[in-house]
């Protein structure tokens, strides 16, 4: 399983690399919406740097979706998925794959965010430990999630619309848990987001470890 | 049943190893559907369906690793080069390591294009690399649907020169084939179908002696045969049909 899913997270990130829809396409998608909530609460800047962790993970959920969408896009041509269903790799390595995929491209993404609103909104950067937790963990969620709801998405009819509707809802929890722990943090009340945090790893754990069993019958019947 | 239409129906067929099976018929005859029911990329509703020697119902990931499919669609990732299709899909199918520079000039595909983006390739040359691919995965069954369309005449020789290459290396081959004159020269075994089931199948009587069938695990399906529906029938053809070769399938109805 871990053999494939090394092999499919590989093709995913070269893919990435030769095709370079995050850098070209996600990033600027990104720092877009950065720059319109700041035109939008440019008079009140206190405001804008109190719901700073709202925006930034608001902004993480809509550029997963692209994220997403891309990584089943490609799968989509061609009759690729049929050469995924017919290779024999396991579905659950091929999850884990294309989770981690997902997971490395909105980490770059996260990076990015973080620098530009720093410098666009004059956020602090305080509880540094506390956010990368955050960040790693919320991350790892929104990859499953969005991976499990991605193969199934994938093969209906309206896919591009029916993943925001399927996906949305079911990360709303993790976008309340990761807004809490990045605004504890900035607030430096690290115990409290440590304890949001852990949340978001107990998400994760089930997104993850539910998707790894429900991706091969997705991918088989959707 | 492909949205709820039953696409093969009292279909009972048989091939050997190292056969080369033509299937023949009109659009919607089910012969496309046979390929995909061969590969366990379509569930059998009733029957049975055996290839290789496993069921396709029960253990369809070996039935997998060991069949290749070339169809109408070339299975490569557009945004990926030759070179990264190749391996991929080699690894991914556990095949052993190939030299890429050797299969792609068995596919008469010139090097350089190793690093080049499928996207950008020709329609021909998308061909070839897919073909490349089947070369590469090595599987034991070569499914073909329609193998010659798109290819130009000497991608046309190549892919018949591949076919008896692979027979000879112990290969099973079933394609589909509206381009009867040039598939009935490599084929060993032709099977006609309509409406979803086989009227019959004969020995092809161009048949090339280098590919004579030789026991294995043969390739055997035989699809129940519902009370009603526009399929119904009788489930073999006029002609008698070959005795079927050791390890024989099992059949149930």
């Amino acid at each position: 399983m871990l053999t494939d899913a090394r092999l499919v997270a590989g093709k995913d990130l070269r893919l990435e690399f030769r095709s370079r829809v995050t850098t070209t396409q996600v990033l600027p998608f990104v720092v877009a919406i950065v720059l319109l909530f700041g035109f939008a609460f440019e008079p009140d800047a206190d405001l804008l740097v109190e719901v700073t962790p709202g925006l930034f993970w608001m902004t993480v959920l809509f550029a997963s979706m692209l994220s997403i969408q891309r990584s089943f896009g490609i799968e989509s041509a061609d009759g690729v998925r049929d050469g995924l269903r017919l290779s024999g790799m396991n579905p659950s390595g091929i999850f884990l794959g294309k989770a981690a995929a997902v997971f490395v491209q909105l980490i770059a993404v996260e990076v990015v965010l973080g620098f530009t609103v720093t410098i666009l909104y004059g956020a602090p950067i305080d509880g540094l430990g506390v956010l990368i937790v955050t960040a790693l963990a919320a991350t790892a969620a929104l990859a499953g999630a969005g991976t499990m709801f991605g193969v199934l998405a994938a093969g209906l009819h309206g896919r591009e619309t029916l993943l925001p509707l399927l996906f949305l809802p079911a990360v709303a929890p993790v976008l309340i848990a990761a807004s809490q722990a990045h605004g504890l943090a900035l607030a430096g009340d690290s115990g409290s987001g440590l304890r949001w945090s852990a949340l978001l790893a107990l998400f994760a754990v089930v997104y993850v470890s539910f998707g790894a069993l429900a991706f091969g019958p997705l991918l088989e019947e959707s | 049943m492909l949205s709820g239409f039953p696409a093969l129906s009292g279909l009972d067929l048989e091939i050997a190893q190292r056969e080369v099976a033509l299937l023949r018929g009109p659009n919607g005859a089910g012969k496309s559907t046979v390929l995909r029911l061969c590969a366990g990329l379509v569930p059998l509703e009733s029957g049975t369906a055996s290839v290789l020697g496993h069921d396709v119902e029960g253990d369809v990931v070996s039935v997998r690793r060991k069949v290749g499919i070339l169809g109408h669609q070339t299975n490569l990732y557009e945004d990926l080069t030759v070179a990264d299709n190749l391996k991929f899909w080699s690894s991914a199918a556990r095949a052993p390591k190939v030299d890429l520079a050797s299969v792609m000039d068995r596919v008469g595909l010139e090097r350089r294009l190793g690093d080049v983006r499928v996207g950008s390739l020709s329609a021909g040359q998308r061909r070839r690399t897919a073909m490349a691919v089947l070369v590469a995965r090595r599987p034991r069954l070569w499914l073909l649907d329609e193998p010659h369309a798109g290819l130009d005449q000497a991608g046309r020789d190549l892919l018949d020169g591949l076919v008896a290459e692979a027979v000879q290396v112990g290969v099973t081959v079933v394609m589909a084939s509206h381009d009867h004159d040039r598939a009935l020269a490599i084929a060993t075994c032709v099977v006609d179908l309509a409406g979803g089931m086989n009227l019959a199948q004969v020995k092809s009587p161009e048949s090339p002696t280098h590919a004579s069938s030789t026991p294995g695990n043969p390739t055997g399906v035989d699809t129940a045969q519902p009370s009603s529906g526009p399929s119904s029938g009788p489930s073999t053809g006029p002609v008698p049909r070959r005795a079927p070769a050791s390890s024989p399938v099992e059949r149930s109805r």
